[in-house]
């Protein structure tokens, strides 16, 4: 039990005996997980391991039925809903690229700055010289500074996962989710968001799930794999990978 | 001075001739004496008639006294003769029964108060219960119990020793226990079982019976009569539960009829289809077309009109919505806002186009014989056609069911719905199957029509009515699951009839919208909701 | 130079859109009360009343467009929020009757005389005070939506769901306000009026007055718009259109923002509704009628949803046409062109007609410039945060 607490403590994401299902279907099985501060875990898993269903939990758009989801060692996230958990500092990155398509890169950046987010604070709303370095800075890391009066719906697959990346970024939140931000990419694409997210790993905790393995080997950091609901395999990309449990799920022998 | 004494003598002469016709009839017998009251138009004298003619024996009273009940027994006050107008028309002179050609122009119908009713109907109540027709009988025994006319009991008591239909013999016992319970000199012991007799019939007329009964009776009476006054007052509420159940039902299976083609049409594609009342209206109006033809042509098929209909409005309204699948929504998949728009527009293309074609009025659809009139279940009334919308209602229901499970195209139809992709690229034809659905569900609108266009006014503006309220049953009972509709129609249909006798029809709808909408706060996605990440798609 | 709320929404269109309305407002009254009748230019009263009404249903539009057009919020309910204003500001004018009624009762109105009722129903004290029910028109509209909105966003009810309830609503209202005991006139509703606030409503210079009113309500209303819409409130309500659950993960409270837009777009609906009663001189139940709202919302799509000025003008436009064919032989065939034109908008025109222009003209001028300038220039005037200090 002591030894529970402390995980539970010092853990930035703490998930314990969790359970969701749909209509009688386990779509999160007994699933436990813990994420460092400071960590980068990569999730794998088959189509349907839960991955996606995981996100929503910690995001709060899907309730478990049971399980502990604790924040930052206290914070209870099942008690909390989206508008509430994103204002803690979580932020995710969705499965499909979504971006507001119909407004500017720069003003999706704007509309994700972690300031004022409330009613009268955006209808007074007067814009800062801090807040455009911001966005300067982080149009530049995700490599839209040319592109920055485009609309996004305008920009290409890839400049989409950046640019939901960058509004991450300008979240700023404490822990991020990133879910498949390599797919549909290019090769040089993929090598660059490995960079990316490495760069932004030295003062975020980072929960990715990626399929592509070359991308997951490429981060090197400890991988998770997921199988019917719950924890499968942890570990090195090496040694998930060997584990012959993991070789079976995915080859499906 | 002369003259004017000659005038008077004439006068006197012409009196005494007159008095003299009078009295022709009423010399010919104490019957004709009688018959003749009726005339003196003194509310005294008709009840006198009333007694004497009830207990002439004569073949002519009955039919007086029923005549005198309906107004049509008529008199003449100058020539004191008294006619019955028969029920096809002809007349007839009440004392001897000989035909009349026309009725004297100054005759008019003879009178009646509350109380003289009261005494018409013993006095019928009387006469009849011997008649050798057992529905004379009954209904003669019905009206005693409602006049316990004490008079009677003897005629009551031979009656009841001779009666051999059993449900005429109960009447004749209540009859006799109403008698009894109102006689004055009746002993307690007698008056108790009476007030159990009365107790047991337990409807509407034993409570007025028992009401009326007073309070100035031995105490051990009053209390047995106050204990069965609330023994039936609370079986009534039974029943009149019973009923509202029953209206509850009926309006239920009109929702559902109504909701089911729209919970294909917005449950299984997700397309808002605002015409799908105009749908229902269509199928309203094959069914008159039908019967305008039958009308004309082939009176006999007449009781088939409906069965005829059915298939038809069928194809009618399907291949319309075929056809606005095809030209309209299938350009607005994946925007159900705008789709919600188109059809509403196409609404009212449809209706005006009905409206310019069969006028803006109502038209007139006819209920077949086996759809018409009524029968009894306990203290409540159940009409037919009410009760063949209910089990048309749940066929088709049924049918579809089975059509979704069992058929290609139901298998199809699932597949679309779950993943579209997937279907297409196991080659189903997405587009063939969006079309069929939608011609299916307006098809069944169609048919909706067909059993509407029994209870309700064929106009243009017929679906219009039906539209909000099938909205509300679908999304009340969770869109995408028929058992949900299913539910949600009779549910909706049940409350909304509890409710009226509470609030009123107009304030009962109001209170079940308000209260759906407060409903759907608490479960957005209807009773029957589909859950996981499938619903945010 | 951080720019101001108001003046920095304002870009050449809405400026334009400002300057038309406020000319007409003066113009239009001006001939009717200066030129002599036989003037070429002289414009009878009963127009100036007819397109006072369509001044109303322009700022009945624009309240439509700031919640469907930017929020996605399709209220087929709006046409409620409109007949509530109208009958606070009708309770007023049956109050201002006095003993000049029928029945020449000094407090009761007509059709209350007419049911016997003895005394005035609390819910009409305080209408004989102007100030009072032009408080009434923005509260009784305001808080209506404040609570059905709070109810409904709260529960996430979108799309589709929700503007069926929102039908559902008027509906209810609709056969509420039918009922004689309900105490607003049952199935006649409030007539009869004989005068606002001391002018005659007949009179000529209270019909220019009102039309003038309406006009300043309608630029007020406009200019408010623009303001909202093109604060970052704004950007967060397209955010919200676009992408609901992904403005929710950011950390906007997405209900308080609809909320925000439902309330403050069923306060115009209301004023609107005030303004139109004095001018078509009754209110009454049909004003509920759930057609009316989905009307309203055709004039919205068929000036361009999300463009504010395509509003107004496809309220003009639509009832207009709707004015001219209804009074000629063409009658029967009105409800096919309206059907028709729900259709053919949402079909072949889904931008309407000002957000058709807009794309047109953008793409003459993106010819030859790069494509992210012309981004740039939009209409909708979206200012980089960059260009703050």
């Amino acid at each position: 039990m002591n030894v529970m607490d402390t995980r539970a403590t010092s853990a930035m994401l703490y998930l314990d005996g969790v359970h969701v299902s749909f209509d009688g279907f386990h779509a999160i099985n007994n699933l436990s997980l813990t994420l460092a501060p400071g960590e980068m875990r990569a999730i794998i898993g088959p189509n349907g391991a839960g991955k996606t269903t995981m996100m929503d939990i910690i995001t709060g758009k899907t309730r478990p039925d049971q399980g502990t989801v604790l924040f930052d060692g206290t914070v209870d996230l099942t008690r909390l809903d989206e508008t509430r958990i994103a204002e803690l500092g979580i932020g995710r990155k969705f499965q499909k690229p979504t971006v507001f398509e119909s407004q500017t890169v720069q003003d999706n950046l704007l509309l994700a700055l972690n300031v004022d987010h409330s009613v009268r604070g955006t209808l007074f709303w007067r814009g800062s010289k801090a807040e455009s370095e911001r966005i300067d800075k982080v149009l530049e890391t995700i490599r839209l500074t040319d592109a920055r009066n485009r609309l996004a719906g305008s920009l290409s697959h890839g400049q989409k996962q950046w640019l939901e990346i960058g509004m991450l970024l300008a979240q700023d939140p404490k822990v991020l989710l990133v879910d498949e931000p390599v797919a549909g990419m290019t090769d040089v694409e993929t090598h660059l968001t490995a960079e990316l997210l490495k760069q932004i790993n030295k003062n975020h905790t980072i929960m990715v799930v990626e399929h592509d393995m070359t991308f997951v080997r490429e981060l090197g950091v400890k991988v998770t794999c997921l199988h019917e609901g719950s924890v499968l395999a942890e570990g090195s990309i090496d040694q998930v990978s060997s584990n012959e449990r993991v070789v079976e799920v995915y080859l499906g022998r | 001075m002369f003259a004017n004494c000659l005038d008077r003598l004439r006068a006197l002469l012409l009196s005494v001739l007159l008095l003299s016709c009078f009295a022709l009839p009423a010399l010919a017998g104490p019957f004709e004496d009688s018959v003749a009251k009726f005339a003196n138009d003194e509310f005294s004298d008709t009840e006198a008639a009333i007694g004497e003619v009830a207990s002439s024996g004569n073949p002519l009273a009955s039919p007086i006294i029923s005549a005198l009940q309906d107004g049509r027994l008529s008199a003449d006050p100058d020539s004191k003769k008294v006619f019955i107008t028969k029920t096809d028309g002809s007349i007839i002179d009440a004392a001897t029964g000989a035909a009349v050609d026309k009725l004297p122009d100054n005759a008019a119908a003879v009178r009646l108060n509350n109380r003289l009713r009261r005494t018409v109907e013993a006095a019928l109540g009387g006469l009849t219960l011997l008649s050798p027709d057992p529905a004379k009988r009954l209904a003669a025994a019905q009206s005693v119990f409602k006049s316990h006319e004490e008079s009677l009991l003897p005629t009551v008591d031979n009656a009841l020793a001779k009666e051999t239909v059993k449900s005429i013999k109960q009447a004749f016992a209540e009859a006799r226990a109403a008698i009894i319970l109102f006689k004055s000199d009746a002993t307690d012991s007698d008056k108790l079982d009476a007030i159990a007799v009365v107790k047991s019939r337990g409807d509407q007329e034993a409570l007025a019976l028992l009401s009326d009964l007073g309070t100035d009776q031995p105490p051990l009476v009053a209390k047995a009569a106050a204990s069965a006054i609330s023994s039936i007052q609370s079986n009534l509420a039974m029943w009149s539960m019973v009923q509202n159940a029953w209206y509850g039902l009926s309006l239920g299976s009109v929702l559902l009829l109504a909701a089911i083609g729209l919970a294909i049409t917005f449950g299984v594609m997700g397309v808002i289809n605002m015409a799908h009342g105009e749908m229902v209206m269509l199928g309203a109006y094959t069914t008159f077309v039908v019967q305008e033809v039958i009308r004309a042509r082939y009176p006999g098929l007449f009781d088939y009109s409906l069965l005829i209909a059915v298939p038809l409005a069928f194809v009618v309204a399907g291949a319309v919505g075929v056809v606005i699948e095809r030209t309209i929504i299938r350009f607005l998949y994946g925007r159900p806002l705008e789709t919600l728009l188109a059809t509403w527009g196409l609404s009212l293309v449809l209706q005006q186009a009905v409206r310019t074609l069969f006028g803006p009025t109502n038209r007139e659809v006819g209920n077949p014989s086996w759809m018409s009139g009524a029968f009894d279940l306990g203290q409540i009334t159940i009409t037919y056609n009410r009760l063949w919308i209910l089990c048309f209602t749940l066929a088709v229901f049924a049918i579809l069911l089975a059509m979704l499970r069992y058929t290609a195209l139901g298998l199809e139809m699932r597949a679309v719905t779950q993943n579209r992709r997937m279907a297409a690229s196991m080659g189903i034809a997405t587009s063939r199957v969006d079309a069929l659905t939608f011609g299916l569900g307006s098809g069944i609108a169609g048919i909706a029509g067909v059993a509407l266009s029994q209870i309700d006014n064929v106009s243009p503006n017929l679906g219009q009515s039906y539209i909000i309220d099938s909205f509300m049953v679908v999304v009340f009972g969770g869109v995408g699951n028929l058992w949900g509709t299913l539910v949600g129609a009779f549910t909706l249909g049940i409350a909304n009839k509890f409710l009226e006798p509470v609030a009123g029809a107009v304030l009962g709808k109001i209170a079940i919208l308000v209260l759906i909408i407060l409903f759907i706060q608490k479960r957005p996605r209807g009773l029957f909701a589909l859950k996981g990440r499938a619903v945010e798609a | 130079m951080t720019p101001h709320i108001l003046t920095r929404s304002l870009d050449r269109a809405a400026a334009t859109f400002i300057l038309v309305v406020a000319t007409l407002g003066v113009l239009i009254p001006l001939s009717n009360l200066l030129l002599p009748q036989g003037s070429a230019l002289h414009v009878p009263t009963y127009l100036v009343a007819l397109w006072g009404k369509y001044v109303c249903y322009a700022i009945l539009a624009l309240s439509i467009d700031l919640i469907w057009g930017y929020c996605g919020i399709l209220s087929l309910g709006h046409g409620a929020f409109f007949a509530l204003g109208g009958y606070a500001m009708g309770m007023y004018l049956m109050r201002q009757i006095g003993s000049r009624g029928v029945y020449g009762n000094p407090v009761l109105p007509d059709f209350m005389v007419f049911l016997n009722w003895s005394k005035l129903p609390w819910y009409w004290y305080g209408f004989d005070h102007f100030a009072f029910a032009a408080l009434m028109v923005l509260l009784v509209p305001g808080l209506l939506a404040f609570c059905f909105g709070w109810l409904a966003f709260r529960s996430r009810v979108t799309g589709v769901y929700l503007s069926i309830i929102t039908q559902a609503m008027t509906y209810a209202l609709l056969l509420a306000f039918f009922r004689n005991d309900f105490g607003f006139g049952g199935n006649n509703g409030l007539t009869d009026f004989k005068d606002i606030l001391g002018f005659n409503v007949q009179a000529e210079g209270t019909r220019c007055a009102l039309f003038l009113l309406s006009c300043l309500a309608l630029i007020i209303a406009f200019m408010m718009c623009r303001a909202v819409v093109s604060s970052k409130l704004g950007k967060v309500l397209i955010a919200v259109r676009d992408a609901e659950s992904r403005t929710r993960f950011l950390g906007y409270r997405v209900e308080s923002y609809k909320l925000f837009v439902f309330t403050l777009s069923a306060c115009m609906a209301g004023v609107a509704g005030a303004l139109y009663v004095p001018q078509v001189g009754i209110i009454n139940p049909s004003e509920f009628a759930p057609g009316n709202s989905i009307e309203a919302v055709i004039w919205v799509a068929v000036g361009g949803r999300g463009t504010l000025v395509g509003a107004a003008l496809g309220a003009v436009v639509v009832n207009y046409a709707k004015t001219f064919f209804t009074s000629g032989p063409l009658a029967p065939y009105w409800l096919f062109m309206l059907g028709a034109l729900f259709i053919l908008v949402t079909l072949l025109l889904p931008k309407g007609i000002v957000g058709t222009f807009n794309s047109w003209r953008e793409n003459q001028r993106s010819t030859g410039i790069a494509a992210d300038e012309a981004s740039a220039a939009r209409e909708d005037g979206v200012r980089a945060p960059k260009m703050a200090e």
